[in-house]
């Protein structure tokens, strides 16, 4: 008998601290999406990760019906278009277009940033922490007084943005800031999305992507 | 970067400041407008605007941003990123060339065929090569433009060779035996692949390398060839040569007053 996942036909690859793999569990739970999690080991990707993403052979990979879907935002999308139930984006195309673009800042800055915060030393260190708390600030300016970035709905911002509030922690211990004290409008946000199921069942405790990247840092012989 | 003020340097052509006064004249008239489009015509993030707006037959008032300076129009319209192209409709700023694409595709859905495919599984793959390209082109067409090194241009050779033959490729299964990537008519891979084509000649003048090969990629030299004779693109895609005077001038300038970085010319009245 096929399980409920089997019949929606959805696979997600995935490795488990990643927040852009993060955002498509959250979008697929929030959507009440049945699907089947693969864990891929990233120092041993599996045949169907090279064969399903052979041009960046990168997770996360949505696999519907046996085609594959690559790109986190390009996955929310699709997503949100097949399962129209509890939109994502908003039906106006000028909110449609804002939410895309913050999505896309999101994309185009934090992870980059974080990376920086965490890797680099000195002066170069001193930028990624101006950057970071100033990425934080745009957020927050956006986010403004509304529940959510989508206002009273969790929307395509907030499932782009969510899955690296587990990051905070990290940026904050690096960076020696305090997201409470610079942003205190995105940290309340980010208490609200763990309140989430999608989010909760998605996101890690931040200290374990804390300890995830004091591995990384040995390995780059950063400590 | 270029102050407002004039200065007399003797290097620079007049014509650059002829230009701070046509675009003043602009922005008075414009106020009148709903649709504006803050951009230039060497821009090929602004061309997809462009010819975006023109599939839908659609007016608008195009406000060409001076080279070397940013307006407070814009400065006010897309204080994030602070680049063109701006779409400001009704007074309300749109940012980032595809969302402006697609947010005109949403708008004007009535006013004529859909650029973006109507399919959501045909839409992610549309949307995969978009991120691909932005991600793999402009930064190594740019690098290329500049010359300075020769390893520069190799590598700048080395990813258009790994590139464009991911996209031949893509090209069957998009199109389905049609003309454009998005089918019958121009769609939003067409237009976000498409706007190169302007620079890529002009890469190819300037630096011999055989960018779109016949014998390579010849499916994609036919689909560029359909692509630039399209009505919608025709008048807003610039000669190669143009952009070659256009680079020039701006070598020219960068090696007279050596640190002055991300300088831009204005061409007159385009």
């Amino acid at each position: 008998m096929a399980t409920a996942a089997e019949k929606e036909g959805v696979v997600l690859l995935d490795f488990w601290v990643s927040p852009f793999g993060q955002r498509c569990r959250i979008a697929l739970a929030e959507k009440g999406v049945e699907y089947e999690y693969k864990e891929e080991n990233l120092s041993d990707k599996s045949p169907l990760l090279l064969k399903m993403n052979p041009i960046h052979k990168k997770i996360p990979v949505l696999i519907h019906h046996g085609k594959p879907i690559c790109e986190s935002l390009v996955i929310v999308q699709y997503i949100d278009e097949v399962w129209s139930n509890n939109p994502l984006l908003p039906s106006d195309p000028y909110e449609r277009a804002k939410a895309r673009f913050w999505a896309d800042f999101v994309d185009k800055k934090v992870y980059e940033c974080g990376t920086r915060l965490w890797k680099l030393k000195g002066e170069a260190h001193e930028e990624a922490r101006k950057d970071m708390i100033e990425i934080l600030k745009l957020l927050e300016g956006e986010l403004g007084d509304k529940k959510y970035f989508g206002g009273e709905t969790f929307g395509f911002v907030d499932v782009a943005v969510a899955p690296f509030t587990a990051w905070f922690y990290t940026y904050e211990t690096c960076g020696k800031f305090s997201v409470d004290e610079e942003c205190p409008k995105l940290a309340a946000w980010a208490k609200r999305c763990k309140e989430r199921e999608s989010v909760s069942k998605s996101v890690h405790d931040p200290h374990k992507v804390y300890e995830f990247v004091g591995k990384l840092k040995k390995k780059f012989g950063l400590e | 970067m270029l102050t407002s003020k004039a200065t007399s340097d003797p290097r620079l052509p007049s014509n650059i400041f002829l230009h701070s006064n046509f675009r003043e004249n602009t922005e008075r008239m414009a106020g009148d407008l709903e649709l504006k489009l803050l951009g230039s015509w060497a821009s090929p993030f602004a061309m997809r605007a462009r010819i975006a707006l023109n599939l839908k037959g659609v007016g608008y008032e195009l406000l060409k941003e001076v080279s070397g300076t940013k307006s407070e129009l814009l400065l006010k319209s897309n204080p994030v990123y602070k680049k063109i192209p701006v779409l400001i409709h009704h007074g309300k700023p749109i940012c980032e060339s595809m969302i402006i694409v697609q947010y005109i595709d949403e708008v004007w859905a009535a006013a004529g065929p859909s650029i973006l495919p109507s399919d959501p599984y045909e839409r992610a793959i549309a949307r995969f090569w978009i991120v691909y390209i932005d991600d793999k082109w402009f930064p190594s067409s740019l690098r290329t433009l500049r010359g300075l090194n020769e390893e520069a241009k190799a590598e700048a050779e080395e990813q258009l060779a790994n590139a464009l033959p991911l996209l031949e490729d893509a090209f069957p299964k998009c199109s389905k035996g049609k003309d454009f990537f998005g089918g019958e008519t121009i769609g939003y891979l067409d237009i976000a692949l498409g706007c190169y084509l302007g620079w890529i000649k002009a890469i190819e003048k300037m630096t011999g390398i055989k960018a779109l090969d016949e014998a390579k990629t010849p499916t994609l030299v036919g689909w560029a060839e359909r692509f630039c004779s399209g009505d919608a693109v025709k008048e807003v895609m610039p000669e190669a040569d143009e952009l070659i005077e256009f680079t020039k001038l701006i070598q020219a300038i960068m090696n007279a007053a050596p640190g002055r970085q991300n300088m831009h010319v204005s061409k007159n009245d385009r």
